[in-house]
């Protein structure tokens, strides 16, 4: 049965999957849909489509809302298969990774009808609105205001670290319903057309020079009741749902790999003969391919446990128990990662511009820097240990 | 493979808890420890664990094994890992019943094997000769004198070396690396028994002309490596289980032993590291698994997981068993409590079949870096 589906995919994707779609995409290469993106390179265009004609944008997700229907095994094959011939992802996004599963959990038939199908086919981009100023890690203490105007909600308020908004078409976001209640229990979840006037955003320079960021302001925005999602005040458990699947796909398990996040960069062993030479067979720096060593074995040791966790969960489960512990494990490591990158690299490390540096060496502190918010963003490493002594460990609050 | 147990592993993985901690709890280790026994370990529970067939576990059915395969030996040894059992499945029927298998001759394996697994015949490998597990650096030698073959160098840290029946020497004949038989009885052997910190059997063993017996023919650099391979998976898995037993132990401490008025787990500085070394666990169980699987379908890869294994097991085992003396406190400094034991096993077990520098430095040798 699976060998069958290999052989159908395999031929496939053969025939159809473009040349220029073979080869690791560069960061600016990735393609998130919407109505904003421009596709300098048409084939990438066609790949998406042809791609979300099958529904393998979103290879697991029922047929009905534009979906693949594939079990896990089939998953597996799939992804396999990709990777065999190196093709790219033909897009991806929050969409897929965070709004999509959540209303396959929470929505209602008519959410899932309206804006599944959209996603998969690419058409509509999501950000996320979640943080505040005064609303991080303490994400409860949120204040952006949502009010019953009768046949609408009206929403006012601020929120911060909405990756991508500047791209995004729509928003789903976690807004203040109910005042007087104590904080998580007046919280709901709403989704928002980004397309109106009460709905402006500002990008936010990074230290890597980058701005993947926004800050996105809510002025009497609009927002129809049908766009509730789960029940009013009820939100705060649709959107910690929303964030396990974050967790999940920010920890690599979704993807299959936890390099995902270094996607079109060299191995670092290959790096390191080229920039420190081996004597002997091997790395002329002992300390330094000591401590390559312990990275390179710790990352094996967590793609063997992603491996072991996706076994140990049913078909197409989110695997729960365990996304805080592969959300920490994974980002800590590719930090970990990159700094002894810019060992290996030494001076060659922090090239910010021009021709002096390679394209390779100029990735490289901008990626490094960017690198910081893999600890900090979708929960941080303290939340993250929080979570497993509690959900996991059960230690006492 | 899967990196998940199937039903029939399960049943032996629960008829094996429920053996070691009926039969080998840690109370036996502190017991032998206590009465200096001469043994070591108990021959009665030897002998039970025979019948239940673990000590042919490593050994093809073919040969008059269980065909629980190297999952099975794997499960057995993280069972016997949580109750620190002392018994000579490492000695014996690992690293002994494994050396027969792959450096033997049919007539030496049809001799041998079916005494290891009816639990006749203790073995023990003569390898190490100095303080550090340096597999390939050995000075003993192997000669021909008067038709035969005599052996001659000094050995140490081998595991049930004092009480074994039948030794198994790592030497050199001719440029040769052999593994030979020889006899404890022997004339020119000396075996003296160490006593260490983890209560477990070790000896010197000096040979000086000792008679002996090639195992097999021809160069055993390569059947060696595997022994040793093989030796090492098996010993993640005990470690594993040892780990696991400690980290579990010191949980419910945390959850039950107030101070403050509170629990103590329920200290964010405590909460943390326990989270940090539930990570570092899951992470040892995933690469013990895929190591065991590796020798079970005997992939390419064995020696890189092998390495793989050992390194991090040593060093979660380490980092469990310092913690869990240190979150235990003061109760965690006596001889009465059992956390202790945990953490002279899992010194002991560091030093044993090379440590975790060991096998980075290897793990990259065999990365071509």
């Amino acid at each position: 049965m699976t060998e069958a589906f290999r052989k159908e995919a395999r031929t496939w994707l053969e025939e159809k999957c473009p040349a220029s779609m073979r080869t690791p995409a560069r960061e600016d290469e990735i393609i998130g849909g919407g109505s904003r993106q421009v596709y300098p390179n048409p084939e990438a265009r066609a790949w998406l489509e042809l791609m979300a004609e099958r529904g393998w944008t979103a290879p697991m997700w029922p047929k009905e809302y534009g979906g693949g229907g594939l079990s896990k095994d089939e998953f597996l094959i799939l992804q396999e298969e990709m990777l065999r011939i190196g093709a790219r992802q033909p897009i991806a996004g929050m969409g897929f990774s965070m709004i999509g599963p959540t209303l396959l959990d929470y929505g209602t038939e008519e959410q899932k009808r309206r804006h599944l199908p959209r996603i998969v086919s690419g058409e509509v981009r999501w950000c996320q609105g979640y943080s505040e100023p005064g609303a991080g890690s303490d994400l409860a203490a949120l204040q952006t205001r949502c009010e019953d105007r009768g046949d609408h909600f009206l929403v006012n308020g601020h929120k911060i670290w909405t990756s991508g908004a500047q791209h995004a078409d729509w928003i789903f976001t976690l807004v203040r319903t109910e005042p007087q209640a104590p904080k998580h229990e007046g919280i709901s979840f709403v989704l928002i057309d980004m397309d109106q006037p009460g709905v402006s955003v500002k990008p936010i320079k990074l230290i890597s020079g980058n701005s993947p960021f926004c800050e996105t302001f809510f002025e009497d925005a609009r927002c129809e009741k049908s766009n509730l999602v789960g029940e009013l005040n009820r939100g705060w458990t649709v959107g910690k749902r929303l964030l396990q699947h974050e967790r999940s796909s920010l920890s690599g398990l979704s993807s299959g790999g936890s390099r995902s996040r270094l996607d079109g960069m060299r191995e670092l062993p290959e790096i390191a003969r080229e920039y420190i030479g081996l004597a002997d067979g091997r790395l002329r720096d002992p300390a330094l391919r000591s401590d390559i060593l312990r990275t390179e074995m710790s990352q094996q040791a967590l793609r063997l446990t992603q491996k072991r966790a996706m076994e140990e969960t049913g078909s197409g489960e989110t695997p729960s128990f365990a996304t805080s512990m592969f959300k920490y494990y994974s980002s800590e490591l590719v930090k970990m990662r990159l700094e002894l990158q810019l060992r290996v690299m030494g001076t060659r490390s922090f090239g910010w511009e021009g021709e002096e540096f390679s394209e390779e060496e100029r990735a490289l502190a901008r990626i490094w820097l960017r690198s910081k918010a893999f600890t900090i963003a979708g929960g941080s490493s303290e939340i993250q240990l929080n979570i497993i002594a509690k959900r996991v460990l059960g230690l006492p609050d | 493979m899967p990196l998940v147990l199937n039903e029939e592993q399960n049943i032996l993985k629960d008829s094996a808890k429920d053996f070691c901690s009926k039969n080998l709890p840690i109370a036996q280790l502190r017991k032998l420890r206590d009465t200096k026994d001469e043994t070591g370990f108990s021959r009665e529970s030897w002998q039970q664990m025979a019948e239940l067939g673990w000590a042919g576990i490593a050994i093809p059915e073919d040969l008059g094994g269980l065909g629980f395969g190297y999952m099975g030996l794997g499960i057995v040894m993280e069972e016997m890992g949580r109750t620190l059992a002392a018994s000579p499945m490492m000695s014996t029927a690992v690293l002994g019943a494994t050396a027969i298998q792959l450096a033997g001759s049919d007539e030496q394996k049809s001799r041998l094997l079916p005494q290891i697994v009816s639990g006749e015949l203790i073995t023990a490998l003569c390898l190490d000769e100095g303080p550090h597990h340096r597999p390939a650096d050995f000075d003993t030698l192997a000669t021909e004198k008067s038709g035969g073959l005599v052996i001659s160098g000094s050995k140490q840290f081998v595991l049930d070396g004092h009480v074994a029946d039948q030794l198994i020497v790592v030497a050199d004949l001719a440029g040769e690396t052999g593994l030979f038989l020889v006899d404890p009885g022997a004339k020119g052997v000396k075996r003296k028994r160490t006593f260490i910190a983890d209560s477990r059997n070790a000896a010197n063993v000096d040979f000086d002309e000792a008679r002996a017996e090639r195992l097999g023919q021809g160069d055993a650099t390569a059947a060696l490596a595997r022994v040793l391979d093989t030796g090492r998976i098996a010993l993640s898995a005990e470690m594993l289980g040892g780990i696991l037993e400690c980290f579990e132990r010191t949980l419910e401490y945390l959850k039950t032993r107030e101070q403050f008025g509170v629990p103590i787990g329920s200290f964010q500085a405590l909460k943390h590291r326990a989270a940090e070394m539930f990570c570092e666990v899951e992470l040892s169980k995933s690469v013990v698994m895929e190591a065991l699987s590796a020798l079970d379908e005997g992939r390419e890869d064995t020696a890189r997981l092998a390495s793989l294994a050992k390194a991090r097991l040593t060093d979660t085992y380490n980092l469990v068993s310092s913690e869990g003396v240190q979150m235990h406190g003061g109760i965690g400094m006596t001889d009465e409590h059992e956390i202790g034991f945990f953490m002279k096993r899992a010194r002991v077990s560091e030093h044993t079949l090379g440590n975790a520098a060991f096998h980075r430095n290897r793990y990259g040798e065999l990365e071509g870096y």
